[in-house]
């Protein structure tokens, strides 16, 4: 099958951040990047679907700045064949105007399936894939839980608060892909060395308009030391009290 | 949470976006794999082996020998990081990766046949064998040349006798790189190496016991008795000391860089705990004393980090040169050893158990001060080369 992975490079969730001067946006300074957490399940799910399939093609594509080709990199060196670089200074807020970068590149390319991942782990809008697929006029399954492809048919499963709902979709389609679908791999030295062979095609990335943009960021406050109401069976209705009328959890 | 390195210096930014890249593989593999046994490994005194397969999916083993013997092909720094991260998680693994890579498949790829590198490189690589190195003797340590292993040619081959000790891999290895003079035994130049199939009939190994150190790695006691070997078992371009000590020299390159990876364990576990534990109303951190040590470390920690640098870029331009090798594992190693006993005290009792890494490092970097070149051998080997007098 020919598959594209959308990936987005987003700053380490392991990193401690700061908020930029501007109260906008996060402090760059020292900050390492990495693949979003869901982007790395989706390219799994390429890898695994085209190992079981037979062989195919995985093109992985990155709308962003200079340091996305380190992991549209990281991709080649987990499996894909190919990268597309959709360069721009910054990626936009507006889910939108990305999925009018990226539904071009996407469109009449043959690509049986187009990945994305559930969301990205910055932003979380969870908004680019499905809004790609209404560009391309394609069916769209969000966060896929579960995926078996067979005569250019697809089931997916998506968790429900409570209940699995299983949908059958028809290819090409888009899927955005949940966690715990198939855990991600690590990328082999033999992987990270054949990745500087593969190709990366950059070209500047046709964004839309952009309508949205972040007005602010702020940081959740500091949670306040506890407090000793009592001690023994005799603190709990002092207790019960305050959870009720002061912390209203009851 | 992960590990995230220490890197005070901003040496990240010196690094080729690949061997970041196979830094934070091997980082993320020992967090996966090795951090959640090790413990119980080094408490049984049990090698991790169901991590072999894992290791060599990687291609951690002779990751810097080239790809036509199912090798990665990395530069020598890639592979330095590799070490690094291995000995981060126990230096009973980097150990293992150690012996495999410089000390079983180095000499092959090096003095080997090509039928012999066709053979053994790509199960080697592949962890369908296993490599032990056979040099150092119950007698003969820091003076290899001394070593009576004998290889007597027969009309069909060789006949190995004698008895090597402290072999890592010893046991559980398929396969000995085994160190014999072939001439008299005053003889120093007819050293050479063989290819041993440990099944071969003669040859057998018991486990060390009773070690407080390295208790989760494969230390042995290899005994030769009449080992018949063919023809083709030597390796053939191997000749004298110097071929051994060509690949202690790839070993203690990786230990240099190893030791870099326990220290800054052993840091990283301080530095989280100094600034959690509350001790008269206060986290330790927050003290002078405690804020000694831990500059200490770091700056020890720091320094360690633009040697093996260096030392990599320079064996990557083939410009290295043994004694530089000496001074960085010597430097090293004794500095790991002195962080890991910091962080020890650091940690209080705490220190004391095995759910800390601190004490298992401690213990681990005792032996490796000794192996691979005592600390004071690689005194007398800087001492020699910057006075041009031996004081073997």
């Amino acid at each position: 099958m020919k598959i594209a992975v959308c990936i987005k490079r987003v700053p380490d969730t392991e990193m401690r951040f700061a908020i930029a001067s501007d109260r906008k946006s996060i402090d760059s300074a020292g900050i390492k990047y990495d693949l979003s957490d869901f982007d790395g399940y989706a390219t799994e799910v390429a890898l695994r679907l085209n190992e079981q399939q037979g062989p195919g093609e995985i093109v992985a594509v990155s709308l962003g700045p200079e340091g996305t080709q380190e992991i549209l990199r990281k991709a080649l060196s987990l499996g894909a064949d190919r990268g597309v670089h959709l360069a721009a200074d910054a990626i936009p807020f507006d889910s939108l105007a990305i999925a009018r970068a990226l539904a071009p590149e996407l469109k009449d390319q043959g690509f049986d399936l187009i990945l994305f991942g559930r969301n990205a782990t910055d932003t979380g809008n969870a908004c680019v894939g499905p809004m790609t697929a209404e560009l391309l006029g394609l069916p769209c399954v969000t966060a896929v839980s579960f995926l078996e492809i067979k005569d250019r048919e697809g089931i997916a499963h998506r968790e429900l608060e409570g209940v699995t709902e299983t949908v059958r979709f028809p290819l090409p389609a888009v899927l955005s892909i949940d966690e715990g679908i198939a855990r991600p791999r690590l990328p082999s030295l033999k992987g990270i060395m054949a990745a500087k062979k593969k190709p990366i095609e950059t070209k500047p990335a046709q964004l839309g308009p952009v309508q949205l943009t972040v007005e602010s960021l702020e940081l959740p406050p500091e949670r306040t030391g506890g407090r000793i109401v009592g001690e023994g069976a005799a603190a709990v209705p002092e207790l019960v009290r305050l959870l009720r009328d002061e912390a209203k959890v009851l | 949470m992960g590990f995230a390195g220490v890197d005070f210096y901003q040496l990240e930014g010196a690094f080729s976006e690949e061997e970041r890249a196979v830094r934070d593989t091997v980082r993320a593999w020992v967090d996966e794999q090795l951090m959640p046994v090790i413990g119980d490994c080094y408490i049984e005194g049990r090698f991790p082996k169901q991590l072999i397969p894992g290791l060599a999916e990687l291609g951690v083993l002779g990751a810097n020998l080239p790809e036509q013997y199912g090798c990665a092909g990395l530069n020598n720094v890639a592979y330095g990081l590799i070490m690094q991260e291995l000995e981060r998680g126990d230096s009973g693994i980097r150990s293992f990766a150690s012996v495999q890579g410089a000390l079983v498949m180095y000499p092959i790829f090096a003095f080997g046949s090509d039928a012999q590198k066709a053979q053994w490189l790509p199960r080697l690589a592949g962890g369908q064998e296993i490599g032990c190195f056979g040099l150092t003797e119950p007698d003969y340590g820091s003076n290899p040349a001394g070593l009576i292993t004998t290889a007597k040619q027969t009309r069909d081959g060789w006949v190995l006798n004698g008895v090597k000790m402290w072999i890592t891999n010893g046991s559980q290895a398929s396969v000995a790189v085994i160190w014999a003079k072939t001439g008299a035994v005053d003889d120093v130049k007819s050293i050479r190496g063989f290819i041993v199939p440990t099944a071969t009939k003669g040859y057998s190994a018991r486990d060390q016991k009773g070690k407080l150190s390295l208790r989760a790695s494969d230390t042995s006691e290899i005994h030769l008795d009449n080992v018949e070997l063919p023809a083709d078992a030597v390796l053939p371009k191997s000749g004298g000391l110097k071929s051994p000590l060509s690949c202690l020299t790839q070993a203690r390159y990786g230990i240099a860089w190893g030791a870099v990876g326990a220290a800054m364990a052993c840091y990283d576990e301080a530095l989280g705990y100094a600034k959690q534990r509350v001790m008269f109303g206060r986290p330790i951190g927050g003290t002078q004393l405690q804020q000694a040590r831990l500059a200490d470390m770091l700056t020890e920690i720091t320094k360690a980090q633009c040697l093996t640098l260096q030392l990599g870029r320079l064996k990557d331009a083939g410009t290295v040169t043994p004694q530089q090798v000496s001074l960085a594992k010597r430097n090293n190693v004794s500095m790991a050893c002195d962080v890991a006993r910091e962080a020890r005290r650091l940690l209080g009792a705490n220190g004391i158990l095995v759910e800390y890494h601190s004490m298992r490092h401690l213990a681990n970097l005792e032996s490796v001060y000794t192996y691979e070149g005592t600390h004071d051998m690689h005194s007398l080997i800087l001492g020699e080369a910057v006075t041009g007098l031996s004081a073997f």
